[in-house]
């Protein structure tokens, strides 16, 4: 009986490693060697493809206080990564308000053509939004003919000062549907007696928004702002690649596309690296901080 | 009462502005890419004259977007398949068996939630590189880099963790009742996944290979680094086709492309909407 016992656990521990090997040297060789070596290799300068490596210390981290560049992209970081996420979270929550309340006919197909942008590529994204932005023949210029409203007219893709926006509005185009949903789904898990006292109170929806729903989600927003640092700052680079390059002449680079430039294109792969351990810091301890300060009571229902 | 009404006149004109501002550049694409060159001079708000289908023909040959279509089922399908082919076994095992270290491998695989494939994409390609250059006298072509398999690959593993991550909480719900029926009958721990565990976790497989489809078939980033030469993903086609464009002015063909690229993620969207936001709703979130 117990030579018996030893054979099972022998032959368990031997589909044990052969269940977890694959999966975990995948893992190891393309995930967790390339993340060490985005660290490493931000200590050293190196083109990636010559033998001329040079160790250098914390001297690419210095050079970076001084690139201009990365500072305009590390500000466009910024305001993409505020102005999207305050429009996206008040319009998702408005929605998704609107969504639950609402008994109309066609809210399901609403919400069918709300999520669209959600599972198209993103290089979809970006040619739709070159038609829309387009000068001369795009929509909204066409659009804003149709209505008579000439002077309105810009280059939307080639003004320095306006494209971040134009950026910003694609972004939000893409990600509205996504919040709603999510938000859809933790404003169903508030009783509906809650709402139905409430009324009997007279208090108004929009009142009822105020004073139950929103408090009562509140842990769902808070975990939802960790997704918004994550995606703004991935997509405004995916984005970003697609549509305008970066351009024009810098106006539009993002921390993650400086970094692929940088590192690339322009083979300063120590110095692309250096770029890449500066965003996940950032993004790192903005989701700390972030954390920290919408903290509160935890409301029960 | 009032306030009620103007409150749901209002929340009616926003969706409904939202709604629009989706559906009208969409169905503008499909409308445009049936259009004859001359047309796209004009205000872009006018209805196609006729069905111009020489854009298709014109995307799939000249574009070779059906080759790149091509392409992309082939490393769409290769890469589901090698994600599950690795990561059921390992999410069965590390959700359903006591061993030693069983959470510190747990916490291993779950820190790979937190790399986002877009910092590591260029140390892949270096990797790769260097691979060839070791390869150069057996290969003097190269291997790894344009190679769609390794594509897949790529894409397979940078999955592996979100694909443990969902399995694993499913898993983990699984009675063992099943399971301790199946080892009296004499069932090796192999029988017991294939025959008992993996036709009960059907629904969160089938709600993975959904997240990972789109995300296989939507990524450019990865294709565009790693697959540098002549042939290409879908993705990385349209890309090219956006570029040729704006010096050539081709908007028909262009557009073309974007339905082609377009419709079977639709089509899908369309099949599997319910799933999709429900598994969203269980907290199968990606990005």
């Amino acid at each position: 009986m117990k030579r018996n016992h030893s054979k099972r656990k022998k032959s368990n521990l031997r589909f044990i490693i052969l269940c977890t090997a694959p999966a975990l040297l995948a893992y190891i060789v393309f995930m967790i060697v390339p993340t060490i070596n985005v660290f490493r290799m931000s200590l050293f300068k190196w083109s990636g493809f010559s033998a001329n490596k040079q160790f250098v210390g914390l001297d690419n981290f210095k050079i970076l206080l001084d690139d201009q560049n990365f500072i305009r992209a590390f500000q466009n970081t910024v305001l993409l990564l505020v102005v999207v996420t305050s429009v996206t979270i008040v319009l998702a929550l408005l929605l998704a308000a609107i969504m639950s309340t609402s008994r109309a006919k066609g809210k399901n197909l609403y919400r069918f053509i709300i999520f669209i942008p959600n599972i198209l590529s993103v290089v979809v994204i970006a040619a739709i939004f070159s038609a829309i932005y387009d000068q001369e023949h795009g929509l909204l210029n066409g659009l804003l003919n149709l209505l008579h409203l000439s002077s309105w007219k810009h280059m939307w893709l080639g003004d320095q000062k306006i494209i971040i926006f134009s950026v910003a509005a694609a972004m939000v185009w893409q990600s509205v549907g996504y919040y709603m949903v999510m938000y859809t789904s933790s404003i169903a898990n508030v009783p509906d007696s809650l709402y139905e006292s409430a009324a009997l109170d007279g208090a108004t929806q929009s009142k009822q928004f105020f004073s139950i729903t929103l408090p009562l989600i509140w842990q769902n927003i808070r975990s939802s702002l960790t997704f918004y640092i994550i995606s703004s700052i991935n997509l405004s680079f995916v984005l970003i690649k697609a549509m305008t390059g970066g351009g024009p002449d810098g106006a539009s680079e993002v921390l993650l596309s400086y970094m692929y430039k940088q590192a690339y294109t322009n083979s300063s792969y120590g110095y692309g690296m250096a770029i890449g351990v500066v965003i996940f810091l950032f993004s790192f301890l903005l989701s700390l901080i972030v954390n920290q300060v919408t903290k509160r009571e935890t409301l029960q229902y | 009462m009032k306030s009620n009404k103007l409150f749901k006149i209002l929340s009616f004109i926003l969706v409904t502005l939202i709604v629009l501002s989706i559906f009208v550049p969409v169905v503008w694409v499909f409308l445009a890419s049936v259009k004859e060159k001359g047309e796209f001079y004009g205000s872009p708000w006018t209805m196609p004259a006729g069905i111009y289908f020489q854009n298709f023909i014109d995307a799939f040959k000249e574009a070779r977007m059906g080759e790149y279509f091509l392409n992309s089922v082939i490393v769409t399908i290769l890469a589901l398949a090698i994600n599950l082919v690795i990561s059921v076994p390992a999410a069965n095992v590390i959700s359903r068996f006591e061993f030693k270290g069983r959470g510190v491998l747990n916490t291993f695989f779950m820190a790979g939630l937190f790399i986002n494939v877009n910092y590591i994409v260029i140390p892949i390609f270096l990797m790769l590189v260097n691979g060839d250059r070791a390869l150069a006298e057996l290969m003097p072509n190269g291997f790894f880099i344009n190679n769609i398999f390794v594509l897949a690959l790529v894409y397979a593993a940078t999955t592996v963790p979100f694909t443990i991550y969902l399995l694993g909480g499913y898993l983990k719900t699984i009675s063992s009742t099943y399971e301790e029926a199946a080892r009296l009958d004499g069932a090796s721990n192999f029988q017991v996944m294939t025959r008992v565990i993996i036709p009960m976790a059907k629904p969160s497989i089938i709600t993975v290979i959904l997240f990972n489809f789109l995300s296989y078939w939507n990524d450019y980033i990865i294709s565009l680094t790693l697959m540098p030469g002549e042939k290409r993903t879908l993705q990385v086609g349209l890309l090219n086709l956006m570029t040729a464009q704006k010096a050539a002015a081709n908007y028909g063909r262009l557009y073309a492309g974007m339905v082609i690229v377009m419709v079977p993620a639709l089509i899908f969207y369309a099949l599997i909407q319910k799933q999709m936001i429900a598994g969203m709703a269980q907290g199968g979130s990606k990005e």
